[in-house]
């Protein structure tokens, strides 16, 4: 058992952090936010040199061939720089969803220009009703003569309006709720009959919610195999997941060090905040929470890392899914109440928006209700130890 | 970054667990398992005795003296195995508390005129820290001692002094100075409960057992050659003592075992038409507080196995305590409130309720007794002061 990092590992996050600590210092928010979709473009070829978009691929395909751990050290810089980017749709969903459904030529066309910088990728998959219920799939491909015809419509597709590409999640067997008959479509999206309502999000972001209005995709659309579309989904929806957790851990960090920051420096009543006990209890709670989340964080990716080579191919075991959903459900609770503190913390000041505070707050906000909120995890999390229960009874 | 241990590492956990299934006695781990954390005497230095045989009975001491010489890994896994069998605590006062203090801060003649009994297990430890008025504020400790001769005479009290009744011997702070800063002034002595002018008043907890004391000096007189230490430096052995437990301050092995108990327990409880594990308001409250424990059991291996080692642990051990003994206390009371009407019975309350192994008052007690957890040995809040000046600066 050994939790320190790789030299490499602590090089990624060195040259990592003084990018962002460069160019995404707060006082240049304002402005990255009034960007079109919300991020700077012109830094999208400097993730590329920074290997941040070829990370999780295999060599073979110009990866970096780096594990779940790389991702969650790049998410956790991301979280605390509190950086916009088409990056999590492109290479965290995009990217892994070919990388775990497509084929060899798929992979081999895809993934070099993903990792070089040249293609943006965006994931189709939530519908509007379906909840965070990844088997609530109601768009529907129905096969022809020319390929399948794509009818229905999906939400919240994170930068698709900036996508070279869309992947989306249809419906070719079966009914919304069914695992099987579930299809992956590569398309275009200026496919005809595709309409896209692009908006910015409540943390600065940009999503899409997308109508299938009789949009044909020739038969080399489909990504793997027909109907084998599931496993693959559910697959990189849990390594996001995870990948947005450790997004929440950096932003949690950066609240309870900020929130030290002030309360070591404020002065009222004569004296610093920090010497009040019953802020100093409450900033030890945040610092607590940190820790806690922290090691679910690594208990959900180093879970991730031991059954990474069956990458797609067959469902993870209960006992990944397990930790997957502990840390969405405890890393959403922990950093909504430190998100809450921190701006309590700060008093006034914290409702500001020239202060990170709140924009932490909103960030965290968007990740517990993106892959499921920690009362679904919770859900799901309880039953599958009843799952585990009833085998072993 | 990798969460497994070595095999080498997995071979000594399947040594320890199958040491204990083959040699604790099936009376001892019932008591345990009924959540009993102070044993009769009888029964601590029984078991004691079985570990000695192994030599793994004071295992984290220097192998000369005793010890078994392990890696972090292998005491990591040692007391966590020992607990998730429902194997009593190893003995804490002699055992994990006075004997490093002596291998510290003791002379040769000391550590060999006392170790020997701790080791046997012959000889029992009591703890006299406490004070009817030095509580969570320690150095305002009052007992006195006064130097006369080639001794010194102790006169006061101490209180909450766990197991005093059943003790040989009492290590504890007194006053031998009163002129300077609190913390000065305090030496660190030994003391045969034997000596004439001691007298042990039993304190009942609200759930009724006898775990605690009030100890009372009256011109008892305690050699010279019983101080660890110089005079007046007692306050600095006491917080070497307070900053010794790494191992198992957590107690997620006890508490893994507790979850597991009221698993089963919610699976066997009618309820309606079915049992309590249908129900899903309380099978929540279950898995929250079983990710609150693998949160919990993580971050002490995080400690433990991260950049320094357990060597580099600081001031953040007192999360450990603090989530410790909430999460702890959190699975105890659900085990109690899922018996519903058959959780009012009393100890001896007659007939006996069993379900899947708890005992319905036994699950009481457990819930009432283990209330003690966040007060000792350093009140949460205390830990929480501890953490705001030694890790966040405030």
């Amino acid at each position: 058992m050994d939790f320190t990092f790789t030299e490499e590992q602590q090089l990624f996050r060195n040259s990592t952090r003084r990018f962002l600590d460069e160019q995404y210092a707060f006082e240049k928010r304002a402005g990255i936010l009034e960007q079109p979709h919300g991020y700077q473009e012109s830094h999208w070829q400097n993730f590329a040199e920074l290997g941040w978009l070829a990370m999780p691929f295999a060599e073979q395909y110009d990866g970096l061939g780096g594990s779940p751990i790389e991702t969650m050290i790049l998410m956790e810089e991301m979280g605390r720089s509190l950086l916009t980017s088409p990056y999590l749709a492109t290479v965290v969903l995009g990217g892994e969803i070919v990388a775990a459904a497509g084929s060899e030529e798929q992979k081999s066309a895809l993934l070099p220009q993903v990792g070089a910088g040249e293609l943006k990728l965006a994931l189709a998959f939530a519908e509007q009703g379906g909840g965070y219920d990844l088997t609530q799939i109601r768009l529907r491909a129905t096969k022809n003569e020319t390929g399948y015809l794509l009818e229905g419509s999906k939400t919240t597709v994170f930068h698709a309006g900036v996508a070279d590409k869309i992947i989306v999640a249809a419906r070719n067997a079966g009914r919304a709720g069914e695992r099987e008959g579930v299809s992956l479509f590569l398309l275009d999206p200026d496919a005809a009959g595709l309409q896209a309502r692009s908006y910015r999000t409540q943390d600065g972001g940009s999503a899409s919610d997308l109508e299938f209005k009789a949009v044909q995709v020739p038969e080399e659309a489909l990504l793997g195999q027909e109907g084998q579309g599931f496993v693959p989904l559910q697959w990189v929806i849990a390594k996001a997941a995870v990948a947005l957790c450790a997004e929440a851990v950096g932003t949690m960090w950066a609240i309870s060090e900020q929130s030290g920051d002030f309360l070591r420096t404020r002065e009222q009543f004569g004296q610093k905040l920090g010497s009040f006990q019953a802020l100093q209890h409450r900033l030890v709670d945040v610092y607590m929470k940190c820790q806690l989340s922290q090691s679910l964080v690594y208990d959900a990716v180093c879970g991730l890392d031991q059954e990474a080579d069956q990458q797609g191919g067959k469902p993870f075991g209960p006992e990944l899914m397990r930790k997957i959903c502990a840390a969405k459900y405890q890393v959403g609770l922990d950093a909504r109440s430190v998100g809450q503190e921190g701006i309590q913390f700060h008093g006034a000041m914290g409702m500001m928006t020239e202060l990170p505070i709140g924009h932490y707050y909103k960030r965290i906000t968007a990740i517990n209700s993106t892959f499921g909120d920690p009362r679904f995890h919770l859900r799901r999390y309880r039953e599958l130890m009843r799952q585990d229960q009833d085998k072993a009874a | 970054m990798d969460m497994k241990f070595s095999a080498e590492a997995e071979a000594f956990r399947d040594e320890v667990g199958n040491f204990v299934a083959d040699n604790l006695p099936d009376d001892i781990r019932h008591k345990v398992a009924q959540e009993e954390m102070i044993l009769p005497r009888e029964m601590m230095v029984r078991w004691h005795k079985i570990l000695g045989q192994k030599g793994w009975s004071c295992p984290s001491w220097p192998k000369t003296h005793g010890g078994a010489g392990w890696s972090d890994e292998q005491h990591y896994l040692f007391e966590r195995e020992i607990a998730l069998s429902d194997a009593p605590r190893p003995i804490p006062y002699g055992v994990v508390m006075l004997a490093p203090c002596l291998l510290e801060f003791g002379t040769q003649a000391q550590q060999e005129k006392f170790l020997p009994g701790i080791l046997s297990g012959d000889e029992l430890w009591c703890q006299g820290f406490s004070e009817p008025n030095a509580g969570s504020d320690l150095a305002s400790l009052q007992c006195r001692a006064v130097a006369e001769g080639d001794s010194y005479i102790i006169n006061g009290s101490k209180t909450w002094t766990s197991e005093a009744h059943i003790a040989d011997g009492m290590f504890g702070l007194f006053r031998t100075d009163s002129s300077g800063r609190k913390q000065q002034g305090i030496t660190f002595l030994m003391i045969d409960m034997k000596t004439p002018g001691i007298s042990v008043t039993p304190l009942m907890t609200f759930e009724g057992t006898h775990e605690v004391n009030q100890v009372f000096f009256d011109n008892v007189r305690v050699p010279f050659a019983n101080r660890i230490g110089e005079e007046n430096q007692g306050w600095s052995i006491a917080k070497y003592l307070l900053g010794l437990e790494r191992f198992g301050t957590a107690e997620v092995g006890r508490s893994l075992a507790s979850l597991a108990r009221l698993k089963k327990l919610a699976a066997a409880l009618a309820v309606d038409e079915g049992r309590l594990s249908d129900d899903p308001d309380f099978m929540s409250e279950v898995a929250r507080a079983e990710i609150a424990l693998r949160a919990l059991e993580v971050t002490e291996q995080r400690f433990l196995f991260g950049p320094g080692g357990s060597d580099a642990m600081g001031a953040e051990a007192s999360m450990l305590k603090i989530r410790g003994t909430e999460i702890q206390q959190d699975i105890l009371e659900l085990t109690h409130q899922a018996l519903g009407y058959a959780g009012q019975r009393g100890q001896d309350s007659r007939p006996v309720l069993q379900i899947a192994g708890i005992t319905s008052g036994k699950a009481a007690m457990a819930h009432f007794n283990f209330r003690k957890t966040s007060i000792y040995a350093g009140s949460n809040e205390i830990q929480k002061t501890i953490i705001a000046k030694a890790v966040l600066g405030l």
